[in-house]
């Protein structure tokens, strides 16, 4: 029962992850833009939904409905003022310039916030939970988990079917060529990185409600979303879910093993699928 | 006679290398102008500067007699100029369908000429294999969607940068059998060319390029082959 139950909270931390993930698969997997403020923007995100939460005195979902605009803003800015002027074949100015923005945005938080932890207050949704047999459900994350499903299903869609998708693929394909055939790549990349962003406002907000959030979180939000479009395979949407739930799972069977054990068991679970199969499950060759 | 697109001293750079020095050109809406030279000579860097993929000055390219140089490419297709580009330049990992489409989402309302099912007609092959990855089609077919493609981007003015390139006899006749009725469509065309016969069959007038200069111009029927030749390696020492 103990494994059981370790199982089902790993499916239910993996929705967590996949939304940190998405945005990576997106960043990362598909523009190969490697974004080192990916997990800071989630801290900076959730920081700014408590303090909306806090000032204007509303509950969660009214959080949500405003931050995800904020986020898509954010990450508009982010592409047009400093990553279209680093991508390219070479991924290391992007590294380089998102390491310096990296630091910079955390010392702004801890500026801003200070170095305590916070947390998103629900209204005591984070406290109700279902039981189902011998196991106890909480309701939160299967919500975290239905908005995950949900955000990947429709990023997958977008990708395949739209005409924003077909030219972000290939745009990522051959940045020339698509500018060649009519495409404007650096728009094209602006609306992709300001999705990315605008699903991590989804991610702030559960993470905030789920667990705390502290200035210098960033690095562990980053190293998750990594591991799991690894995991999963890079350029693929559904393979960054299915990374996400793999971690999930590994953690949270860890946490089991052991309470120290835990985030070792996911980065070894992560070093083993890159051992055996580097291209990730869904990746080709 | 008004040019559709003239370059007026064109130059253009890599870094410090100088690749083209000062070309005038000028071609008619739906003319059929071949561009043909050795390797090196600086025929794809003119396609490139054209297409706004190198930086250029304003006035040295006009498209419509207004000054277009150094624009931005997506902007240089939106006023009415595809290419064919050097080695097909496919999306990886997309479909027939969806190489073709990316040229048709960018439309933004312009006159259709060409549609998705004109494209099939001209090339019955690529409908047959419109849901496969581009990479699983042959040299030949890749070609067609590159042609395609371009052609979708309801130019009216192509550019084509050695389509018979790596291409065998046969399908080098299937690919410039099209040639005609594309021109039939009032779309203008600079044939660059390596293949000198093909050049002068398929062009009303042609220009020879070399390091980067403008060696012999003029009507492609009326141009021996002699003069092509010195005009082609440069020196009359080199003909022999």
């Amino acid at each position: 029962m103990l494994w059981l139950d370790g199982l089902m909270q790993g499916v239910l931390l993996g929705g967590l992850y996949a939304q940190y993930a998405l945005g990576m698969a997106l960043m990362f997997g598909v523009m190969r833009i490697v974004n080192l403020t990916h997990g800071d923007l989630v801290v900076l995100l959730a920081l700014i939904a408590i303090s909306l939460s806090a000032q204007l005195g509303v509950g969660p979902w009214t959080v949500l409905v405003l931050l995800v605009p904020l986020a898509a803003a954010m990450g508009w800015v982010l592409q047009r003022s400093v990553l279209n002027r680093v991508v390219g074949e070479d991924p290391l100015p992007s590294l380089i310039a998102t390491f310096g923005l990296s630091v910079a945005l955390q010392n702004a938080m801890l500026q801003i916030w200070s170095a305590d932890t916070r947390s998103l207050p629900g209204g005591g949704i984070e406290q109700i939970s279902w039981q189902v047999g011998p196991l106890f459900v909480g309701v939160l994350p299967v919500i975290v988990l239905g908005a995950a499903l949900v955000l990947t299903a429709g990023l997958a869609w977008l990708m395949a079917r739209t005409r924003f998708g077909r030219a972000l693929r290939a745009s990522a394909a051959d940045v020339e060529a698509a500018a060649m055939v009519g495409t404007n790549p650096r728009t094209v990349y602006a609306l992709a990185t300001a999705l990315a962003v605008a699903i991590l406002g989804f991610a702030a907000v559960f993470q905030g409600l789920r667990s705390t959030v502290a200035p210098a979180d960033g690095a562990a939000q980053l190293i998750f979303a990594f591991e799991a479009v690894i995991i999963g395979g890079m350029g693929s949407v559904w393979g960054a879910f299915w990374g996400a739930m793999v971690l999930g799972i590994s953690q949270s069977i860890g946490y089991r093993i052991d309470p120290g054990f835990g985030t070792l068991a996911g980065h070894i679970v992560f070093l083993i699928v890159l051992a055996l199969r580097p291209q990730g499950i869904f990746g080709r060759k | 006679m008004t040019s559709i697109l003239s370059t007026h001293g064109l130059t253009a750079f890599y870094g410090d290398f100088q690749a083209l020095f000062g070309i005038d050109f000028h071609i008619a809406p739906g003319e059929t102008v071949a561009l043909i030279g050795a390797n090196g000579a600086g025929k794809s860097t003119f396609l490139r500067a054209i297409m706004g993929l190198t930086p250029v000055a304003p006035d040295m390219i006009r498209l419509d007699g207004a000054p277009i140089g150094g624009r931005a490419p997506h902007r240089i297709v939106a006023s009415g100029v595809a290419i064919v580009p050097e080695g097909r330049r496919l999306f990886a990992d997309m479909t027939v369908e969806e190489n073709l489409r990316v040229a048709l989402d960018n439309l933004r309302g312009r006159r259709m000429v060409w549609t998705l099912e004109r494209i099939y007609t001209l090339f019955p092959i690529l409908r047959e294999k419109r849901h496969q990855p581009v990479q699983r089609l042959s040299g030949g077919q890749q070609q067609m969607v590159s042609i395609g493609r371009a052609l979708l981007n309801q130019p009216r003015l192509m550019l084509c940068d050695e389509i018979s390139l790596g291409l065998a006899p046969r399908v080098i006749r299937e690919i410039y059998a099209v040639i005609p009725e594309i021109a039939a469509a009032g779309t203008a065309m600079i044939l660059v060319e390596q293949d000198i016969t093909l050049a002068r069959e398929a062009s009303s007038r042609l220009y020879c390029m070399l390091e980067g200069r403008v060696t012999l111009t003029g009507r492609s029927s009326e141009i021996t082959r002699e003069a092509i030749a010195a005009a082609y390696f440069g020196g009359s020492d080199a003909v022999a």
